[in-house]
């Protein structure tokens, strides 16, 4: 089964009219840089750990202390992970933004808060869980300035406690989360305790949110997207990295260089297979990839839309002089400061077509951590094999937030490392020509700067070019490498990962990429059960666009494109790119989403049903 | 009748290839142009070396001086990138294969204006490069407007006058960490070839800034940078010899009035000093000498700082030594035992 498929998960947990059993979603609201990450993510794991379906997204600000962020735990006994909007029970720590987010709440939900921010007075349809924070720590923590670290801690033995959840798998995530770091393990779970005994004795429960084991995760692991992308690089064997720090990509890099000065030394010499480099900046990052990628390395560079747009005149270079490199964009919202801290799918026309001139590259769409380490080895094959820069569209959500999946998979096939021609291959041939397309598929055979043959050189420019790699201004031999470079496109529209379609002969379709497919899914199963509204579905994994994408399309009479942008991206560029075949503009059709959160799958329904109303 | 011809024994060098298999193609620069001149000193540097041509990589930005890397060593990889960001592309070359001889050609627009940022950094890691601006205070390939080398008070041919102080490249780079820092003329053949041998015997960034007239728009009077006033100020520091390592040549000199300087591969260069001494390893002496020679009004010549024995940037990053482009799998592919050792890690 793929990772990426889901769906609802056979529970043999009997429903019980006054309890909700292992389907909720809390959302704890934080001040950043008070230690709150480490609590959530003790709360995570060990609901992980007791085999309940999961995911935690993190809503934080660009800012490194003072400013709210929420984390969001969505516990799902269907497997449902998408983000959902509606909480079930909030753990208010946040003074700033503690009275709006019991505004936001839903009648009937929960509510554990700081005692001295009274909230209680806001509602009278919520449930109120007073906790006296301060008093309650003080004890456990006399150092007073490690204290305000600790408290958060307090909440997760109070939720432990409310939601039973079971404190030997709440230990053991602790540990794990503090790796050798005994002493403060000691310490923070002396608070955990705190708080799980001050909730025994003072907090009567009231709602009806509980969680019990169960076994949906066995053998699964637990990882964020750029740290899953960082280990597919390392296993494609990659040997040039460049980067400059942006988030929210910083920590693929970040994450590779520590993978790779672990399992990436040469054991005789000591020293590294592979270099990488903080850059001065993106121009210079991808320049490095273009340079390296250009004398036959693996390389590589990981940045996020503003990087992008920097890296766009040397993409475009890559393009004409047939250049392999991989660049992931972890896509995150928009310009300057404001939300670079939240998700988008927002760079996909402008990527897909970066850069001047008549340019277009491949670009694939992981849905999943198993996708962005398993398209991370596709993207270095498909770029050497297509000499061209490729990319891989992540999002923040995808990137720095913690997926379960299954393990991945050690690579079933050989680097592939594209047509290069060494000294021995030239001695046989006796000479070669760089840019004439001999197996028709568009790409050329290259040599690497440094083989030992008189005919390996040669001059490597932009736009003008012959098939000798000479320099040339005629139109027609412009025309001819330009029309080779599209049937380069049409080869990437073969070889690059194809779609996942699910279900067939209904009228309505879905179309859905990268983050989006969680939400879509879940929203297939609401429009199912609460409309009967039955769909297929196909999730595109890759541009140039399969051709069973078009085919899907003509396929249903109406076809919902779902992303996460204001422009309809995606569904633009399936305009620009599929064959003519009447009636595509009727039925095509947008769910859009960008308000900077992950999507969830209620408004992915609302809009559709919506939209609906007279087909 | 029989005539018997002596046949002339052909000029070759070291490696036994003639001078012819270090040129390249046709230069499409205009007649006169101080980068055709460069051009044949590199051809002759390369030559008298005896470098394998296969191992050289020229990289360039945009611009005149970036098309000459295709009128030297055809033979070998070249990589005319974009405009004033060939340090990055010259550094993944290098970073991909350490084993090459990278020699990049930019010009003072591609340099000293957009590709500012690019130098900067280059100089800074000591990256194992030669770096040649091939500098005519203008962008030729425009029609001549100013570039950021232009001197003060120097004027274009449609008589705009620059108003504003030129950036020195190479106090700049001796200011950021690169160990071979030089200025010639294009027209000073003996010098110029020294320089260039001096600059492929080291073994991190040689920075080498060659006043190199631009015929069509920048060699009138009033210009800084003409033919005519670079002969006229040129001042150069001393002169300078090399002595290859593969040539056990005894040099006699006054240690009192010479510095010998040991490269990287055994070569040596000999600076004759002028009176007063100069001592091209200290750095501060050098950028005191280059800040005079502004306030003078002088075109000062020749090596002013070499510092040999200092790490590079390869050299830092502690690389294996093979090529990374062509290391086998079986070493960039980790087993399958360390990626199961991670995923137990995530359980």
């Amino acid at each position: 089964m793929a990772t990426t498929h889901v769906a609802p998960i056979e529970s043999d947990i009997a429903p019980q009219s006054d309890r909700v059993v292992n389907d909720l979603s809390i959302q704890v609201a934080t001040v950043n840089g008070s230690g709150s990450q480490s609590s959530n993510m003790v709360l995570l794991r060990s609901l992980f750990q007791m085999g309940i379906p999961i995911s935690g997204k993190n809503l934080f600000p660009s800012n490194i202390e003072g400013l709210p962020t929420w984390f969001t735990i969505r516990a799902s006994r269907h497997g449902w992970i998408a983000r959902r909007k509606e909480i079930d029970f909030l753990v208010a720590m946040n003074p700033e933004t503690a009275e709006e987010d019991v505004r936001g709440l839903e009648p009937g939900a929960a509510c554990v808060y700081a005692e001295k921010l009274n909230l209680s007075r806001l509602r009278d349809d919520l449930i109120f869980y007073p906790v006296p924070f301060d008093q309650i720590v003080a004890p456990v923590c006399p150092d007073a300035k490690l204290r305000k670290l600790v408290r958060n801690m307090v909440y997760v033995g109070v939720v432990a406690r409310l939601l039973e959840i079971d404190m030997g798998e709440v230990e053991r995530a602790l540990r794990k989360q503090f790796k050798k770091k005994v002493k403060a393990a000691d310490l923070n779970f002396k608070a955990v305790l705190a708080g799980y005994e001050f909730a025994e004795k003072n907090l009567e429960k009231r709602d009806r949110h509980v969680v019990e084991r169960m076994n949906a995760n066995t053998g699964k692991i637990l990882i964020e997207g750029n740290a899953a992308a960082a280990l597919g690089c390392m296993m494609a064997g990659v040997t040039v990295v460049t980067w400059y720090p942006i988030t929210p990509s910083s920590s693929l890099c970040e994450m590779l260089i520590s993978y790779m000065k672990r399992y990436r030394m040469d054991p005789e010499t000591g020293k590294a297979t592979f270099a990488i480099v903080q850059a001065e900046d993106e121009l210079a990052a991808i320049g490095m990839v273009i340079g390296a990628g250009w004398a036959g390395a693996r390389a590589m560079t990981s940045t996020a839309g503003p990087g992008i747009s920097l890296m766009s005149e040397f993409v475009g270079l890559g393009y004409y002089a047939d250049v392999p490199g991989v660049i992931f964009d972890i896509q995150r919202v928009g310009p300057s400061t404001g939300l670079p801290t939240r998700t988008a799918q927002g760079d996909i026309i402008s990527t897909a077509l970066l850069s001047h001139g008549d340019t277009k590259h491949p670009l694939l769409f992981p849905a999943s951590v198993d996708e962005c380490y398993t398209m991370a080895i596709a993207a270095f094959d498909l770029a050497e094999e297509l000499q061209t820069p490729v990319f891989v569209m992540s999002d923040l959500d995808l990137g720095m937030n913690y997926w379960m999946s299954d393990p991945f998979p050690y690579p079933d096939k050989p680097m592939a490392r594209g047509k290069v021609l060494d000294a021995e291959d030239l001695e046989r041939l006796g000479s070669f020509r760089r840019y004439k397309d001999v197996e028709g598929d568009g790409v050329g055979y290259r040599t690497l700067p440094g083989t030992n043959h008189p005919a390996a050189g040669y001059f490597t420019r932009g736009s003008g070019h012959n098939e000798d790699a000479l320099y040339t201004e005629k139109g027609e031999l412009y025309v001819r490498n330009m029309d080779r470079l599209n049937r380069k496109f049409e080869t990437a529209r073969r070889t690059a990962p194809g779609p996942v379609i699910e279900g067939a002969g209904r009228d309505i379709g879905l179309i859905a990429y990268g983050t989006s497919h969680w939400a879509t899914m879940e929203c297939r199963d609401q429009l199912a059960r609460e409309f009967g509204v039955e769909t297929d579905y196909c999730r595109i994994r890759a541009f140039p666009f399969a051709d069973e994408v078009a085919a899907f399309i003509h396929a249903h009479h109406r076809v919902y494109v779902i992303e996460q942008n204001r422009d309809a991206q995606l569904l633009g560029l399936l305009r620009l790119t599929l064959p003519p075949q009447g009636g595509e503009a009727c039925r095509l059709r947008s769910v859009l989403h960008y308000d900077g959160l992950p999507l969830d799958a209620r408004s992915i329904t609302d809009s559709i049903m919506t939209q609906e109303v007279g087909n | 009748m029989a005539t018997t011809t002596t046949p002339v024994p052909r000029k070759t060098n070291r490696i036994g290839l003639e001078p012819a298999a270090y040129k390249g193609s046709r230069s499409t620069l205009c007649a006169g142009c101080g980068h055709n001149a460069i051009t044949e000193r590199i051809i002759e540097a390369f030559y008298e070396m005896g470098v394998e041509p296969h191992r050289v990589v020229k990289l360039s930005g945009i611009g005149c001086s970036s098309k000459s890397p295709a009128y030297f060593i055809g033979s070998t990889h070249g990589f005319n990138a974009v405009h004033g960001r060939m340090p990055s592309v010259a550094t993944g070359t290098l970073l991909a294969n350490r084993t090459l001889l990278g020699i990049g050609v930019s010009g003072d627009g591609d340099t000293a204006s957009i590709g500012i940022g690019q130098f900067v950094h280059l100089m800074r890691r000591n990256l194992p490069l030669i770096y040649i601006i091939e500098d005519n205070g203008c962008y030729g390939l425009t029609k001549g407007q100013f570039s950021a080398t232009a001197d003060r008070g120097s004027v274009l041919k449609n008589g705009v006058v620059n108003d504003l102080a030129p950036i020195d490249t190479c106090a700049l780079a001796i200011e950021l960490g690169a160990t071979y820092v030089a200025r010639s003329f294009s027209g000073d053949k003996k010098q110029l070839l020294a320089l260039l041998e001096g600059a492929i015997a080291h073994r991190g960034t040689a920075m080498l800034d060659v006043i190199s007239p631009c015929v069509t728009f920048n060699d009138h009077e009033g210009s800084t940078k003409s033919y005519s006033y670079v002969k006229d100020h040129d001042e150069p520091l001393g002169e300078v010899s090399f002595v290859p390592f593969f040539r056990d040549i005894t040099v006699d000199y006054d240690p009192g009035s010479t510095t010998e300087v040991t490269l990287h591969d055994g070569s040596r260069l000999l600076l004759k000093k002028l009176e007063g001494g100069y001592d091209p390893t200290n750095k501060v002496e050098a950028l005191r000498v280059l800040s005079e020679s502004h306030d003078k009004g002088e075109v000062i010549t020749g090596l002013f700082y070499v510092k040999t024995g200092q790490p590079n940037f390869l050299d830092l990053l502690n690389i294996v030594d093979e090529p990374l482009a062509t290391l086998p799998e079986s070493r960039v592919r980790p087993p399958k035992r360390v990626l199961d050792e991670v995923m137990e890690s995530l359980r």
